[in-house]
């Protein structure tokens, strides 16, 4: 049985049936990353995955992702593992303790392989801000992963993992997730404890589930969202969400914004999405066209606002107490300055410049606050618009992965491809990215479902509902090709 | 020309929770060097802060007894700059909506009189931690004990005229915040830390002069030196010609003067912005009720009711109350039954007089209203002698116990026995006969003497007016 072709669910299944050895799925993803070298990983930790293996035996398996093979996105701490965030200046960085959704999922008997590149401080949008080095896009190695957790989509894509735990701040999980096929969720904003995720922006930044199905990410979100007194932002969440994966959406209603089927969106994509609500229709869904118009402000605002909470919550990276320091320095201003200069890359750096700058005495009121508003304005057209529609239905992306090195040199044409994903992180809605195609160079297309606060099961069911009709998400790179 | 000098307080004073603002750690002072930190107050990647409700409730309290107005919803900012007692390189404080605002405090002065100044604002942080320098080897460590104790910061209008206006209100400030409990206000430890701001006008003028801000007063002492210099050195300058300069200033206590920090061109931006890991504080009607029923009666009224009530002198009210411990102990004890002038006696003299031999403050001695009641009571019944009651009261007085067992067990009764006094009389006189003598001759000096000898003889252990009794009716025999 080639174990790397099941979705999470398949392969915990065949564990709890004793089909499979923890160690054999192990192994069997340990090989994978060897075999690939798309850079998907900074660090390994397969011997200690392999031990895992072997300990976890004795115990009972009482969840469905139990023994399952999976990777932590660089962000999230790990005790005792180095943690980097894809950045020189947390390149020997290995925290004393562990992230909450971490401890849950090892509880819960998950085997983790490693910790996954990324975009450096999950700032970027194709894995090249990485210290690392970029990640190859599993469908053609010539193009990027998507960004930030652009190691964990193609981990998934690529077999190497049955599933992983990114953060999405803009669109970090369901980009990279439509660049790579795979299914990726970003919950409602305080559905998963933020307690060892180390913020870029701190009012955005939510993890979540990259998998092979929603409904492995359903199981996932079983087990990470959970109320956590150690996050005062964190939100009391029902769950249930895989027991409550019915595929039922009936008199469902799903509105297409037409702001997200306009001008710049590639035609392959367009159709790609129609296609899919019209799948979701045939399901008994009602779709119509709906009108979104302040989404057109919501790459600004984001900006704005993450950068300035960045250049608050990258201060701390000063090469004093831990983590990377210049050497040579002379003076306490020399200290900060250069490390600061030689340890975060150019991308971390224009940010933080950024944010700095809107934060600034005299510019606070026309750029940081106004965007608050803008913000504030943004959940309301959101809460209107879920007062008639139970989901919205968009692209995630303009177009499919670009090339390597095809972005960098343009920053501001990278910031406006976050134009489908940045609203939903604004107005702390749960959103999904699931494939819906391919276009006419094989490579994935996704579409994404954003859901009201706290709506992260309808979310996740209208794309099990999809999933139940196509195959889109069990196509694996070099193994089926373009449909 | 008449100048006047405007004062305003900036005093940050550390709060006595168990544990900090935003974690678990403990509080304590002078534990060995990160000791009482973690991933929160140290600030490592990845790490939230989660309020402490205790911390809010003491804010609270202390804004009440400064006759604040509080804010329903407020909220915490971060305080954006570099410093290696900073780990987060933010201090989380409060700048937009602070958690009280509008307050008035009126405090007599030592001269005699009132005065009344304005509370602009009451606002949380935490603190930062504390560096180290070796001069012997250059470097520098770092303390994170301190990261994330909980202040609030207490900053008045620019009410105050002279200093001894602001050390009288600083005097009330620490009596209130210590009664309520929500801090120990000691200003050698750090936990009370007082910035003055300074300008001065021509007398008549309602416009405000430029001001500087002074930084590390540590004592009254130096407070009210400061204050001297620094209106002199400011009406100085601009009578000769010269114009204040908006700075931060050092005090330095070695120098008698201040000396400039920083000026307004170097401040810094600290580029405060609404904390995104911290939700906003929204108190409700039926918390604040809680709050408000958990108040305690100030100093400053019981004083008023001790006299009234129990017809105490001024000064006695005074010190009965200046510590919150000392006037709880009081009231238990009269409401036991011994009479309050007794009560109070008892503890101005011989408890106090413990107190300070043990360098103890009220609240930490293990003296009970039970046991001060029996000690009085046994007194006046004549179970026990004054001097042997303090006695007891002395052995007891870091232990505490029970004081009929102490007295039993030490055989410390008084002898009341007519015959044992008799005996120790008629033994004194047998061995004194130049002193009957010399009574008779009307010299009244030797009765004390004889009095003297025989309580020796019983080890102090009679009652006096029953020696003396039992002396006169022996002499009235001779």
């Amino acid at each position: 049985m080639d174990l790397t072709t099941l979705t999470a669910l398949e392969l915990g299944a065949a564990i709890r049936r004793g089909e499979v050895l923890p160690e054999e799925a192990v192994q069997a993803g340990l090989d994978t990353i060897a075999a690939q070298g798309q850079n998907s990983f900074i660090t390994l930790t397969g011997a200690q995955a392999l031990e895992g293996a072997r300990q976890i035996r004795s115990q009972p398996a009482e969840s469905p992702l139990f023994g399952v093979p999976m990777a932590w996105k660089d962000n999230l701490c790990t005790c005792g593992v180095k943690t980097s965030c894809a950045s020189r200046i947390l390149g020997d960085y290995t925290p004393p303790y562990s992230a909450a959704l971490v401890e849950r999922l090892e509880q819960a008997g998950a085997l983790s392989l490693g910790k996954l590149n990324m975009d450096e401080f999950a700032m970027g949008s194709t894995g090249e801000t990485s210290y690392y080095g970029p990640v190859a896009n599993p469908w053609d190695a010539s193009r990027t992963a998507g960004g930030s957790s652009g190691g964990a989509a193609a981990a998934v894509a690529a077999g190497e993992v049955w599933y992983a735990v990114g953060t999405d701040t803009g669109g970090s999980i369901r980009q990279p997730a439509a660049y790579c096929g795979v299914t990726g969720m970003k919950p409602t904003y305080g559905a998963v404890s933020r307690y060892g995720l180390i913020a870029y922006a701190s009012s955005l930044d939510q993890a979540g589930p990259i998998a092979r199905s929603a409904a492995d990410c359903a199981a996932v979100l079983d087990v990470i969202a959970v109320q956590d007194r150690r996050d005062s932002t964190s939100l009391a969440v029902k769950g249930g969400f895989l027991a409550g994966l019915t595929g039922d959406v009936r008199g469902v209603r799903i509105g297409l914004p037409v702001q997200c089927f306009g001008e710049g969106l590639d035609p392959q994509i367009h159709a790609a999405v129609l296609h899919a609500a019209e799948v979701l229709r045939a399901r008994g869904a009602r779709v119509e066209k709906c009108s979104l118009p302040l989404l057109a402000y919501g790459v600004p605002a984001y900006y704005i606002l993450a950068c300035a909470e960045a250049s608050s919550n990258l201060s701390r990276f000063d090469g004093v107490a831990y983590g990377w320091r210049a050497e040579g320095c002379t003076s306490l201003d020399g200290l900060y300055t250069q490390t600061r200069t030689q340890g975060f890359g150019q991308e971390v750096q224009r940010r933080i410049l950024l944010g700095t700058f809107v934060l600034s005495a005299g510019y606070y009121d026309a750029y940081y606050k106004k965007a608050l508003q803008v913000r504030e304005r943004m959940r309301q057209a959101y809460a209107a618009a879920f007062q008639t529609y139970d989901l919205l239905l968009t692209p995630v992306t303009a177009s499919a992965a670009p090339r390597l090195g095809e972005s960098l040199s343009d920053p501001l044409q990278m910031y406006l491809s976050d134009f489908y994903t940045v609203p939903v992180n604004l107005a702390g809605l749960p959103g999904l990215s699931m494939p819906c195609g391919f276009d006419n160079a094989g490579l994935p297309i996704g579409a994404q479902l954003t859901g009201p606060a706290l709506g992260d099961l309808a979310v996740l069911n209208a794309a099990h509902a999809f999933q139940l009709e196509t195959g889109y998400h069990r196509q694996r790179p070099g193994r089926g090709g373009a449909v | 020309m008449i100048w006047e000098t405007v004062i305003g307080l900036e005093t940050h004073v550390e709060l006595s929770t168990r544990t900090k603002i935003f974690c678990a750690c403990s509080t304590r002072f002078g534990g060995a060097p990160n000791t009482q930190c973690c991933p929160v107050c140290a600030g490592l990647p990845g790490a939230l802060p989660v309020l402490n409700e205790g911390v809010l409730t003491y804010a609270v309290k202390a804004a009440l007894v400064l006759g604040c107005a509080i804010t329903r919803r407020s909220r915490f900012d971060r305080k954006n700059y570099f410093y290696p007692d900073l780990p987060r390189a933010y201090q989380i404080s409060q700048l937009y909506c602070p958690i009280a605002r509008d307050g008035e405090v009126t405090f007599s002065l030592p001269a005699g009189g009132h005065r009344t100044i304005r509370i602009h604002e009451l606002h949380m942080e935490d603190d930062a931690g504390k560096l180290i320098h070796n001069p012997e080897t250059g470097r520098t460590s770092i303390d994170y004990n301190r990261c994330g104790v909980p202040l609030i910061e207490i900053v008045t209008e620019p009410d105050f005229r002279t200093g001894e206006e602001v050390t009288a209100y600083l005097e009330t400030l620490k009596e209130r915040l210590q009664y309520l409990g929500v801090s120990d206000c000691r200003m050698q430890e750090g936990s009370l830390r007082c910035d003055v701001n300074l300008s001065v006008r021509p007398q008549g003028s309602t416009a405000l002069g430029t001001r500087t801000e002074m930084k590390n007063l540590s004592s009254f002492r130096a407070i009210l030196r400061a204050i001297a210099f620094e209106s002199q050195r400011q009406i100085a300058l601009i009578e000769g010609g010269g114009q204040v300069v908006q700075e931060t200033r050092r005090w330095d206590e070695d120098q008698n003067a201040s000396l400039p920090m920083r000026t307004k061109e170097n401040a810094q931006d600290y580029r405060y912005f609404p904390d995104p890991d911290l939700p906003p504080i929204v108190l409700s009607d039926g918390w604040l009720a809680r709050l408000w029923a958990e108040m305690p009666e100030l100093a400053e009224a019981k004083r008023d009711r001790y006299r009234a009530q129990f017809g105490l002198s001024e000064a006695d009210c005074k010190t009965l109350t200046s510590q919150r411990a000392l006037a709880e102990l009081f009231e238990q004890t009269a409401a036991l039954g011994t009479p309050p002038k007794q009560a109070a006696n008892w503890l101005l003299g011989p408890v106090l007089a413990q107190c300070s031999a043990h360098g103890l403050e009220a609240k930490d001695m293990r003296i009970t209203p039970q046991m001060l009641a029996r000690l009085i009571a046994l007194v006046q019944t004549g179970g026990l002698n004054r001097s042997t009651a303090i006695e007891v009261l002395a052995a007891l007085f870091t232990t505490g116990g029970d004081v009929d067992a102490y007295v039993s067990e030490h055989g410390l009764n008084q002898v009341c026995d007519a015959d044992l006094v008799g005996e120790a009389v008629e033994r004194v006189f047998a061995a004194n006969p130049k002193s009957i003598t010399d009574y008779w001759a009307g010299k009244e000096k030797a009765l004390g003497f004889l009095v003297g000898q025989t309580m020796r003889a019983l080890h102090d252990r009679a009652s006096p007016q029953a020696v003396q009794a039992a002396v006169r009716k022996k002499l009235r025999q001779n």
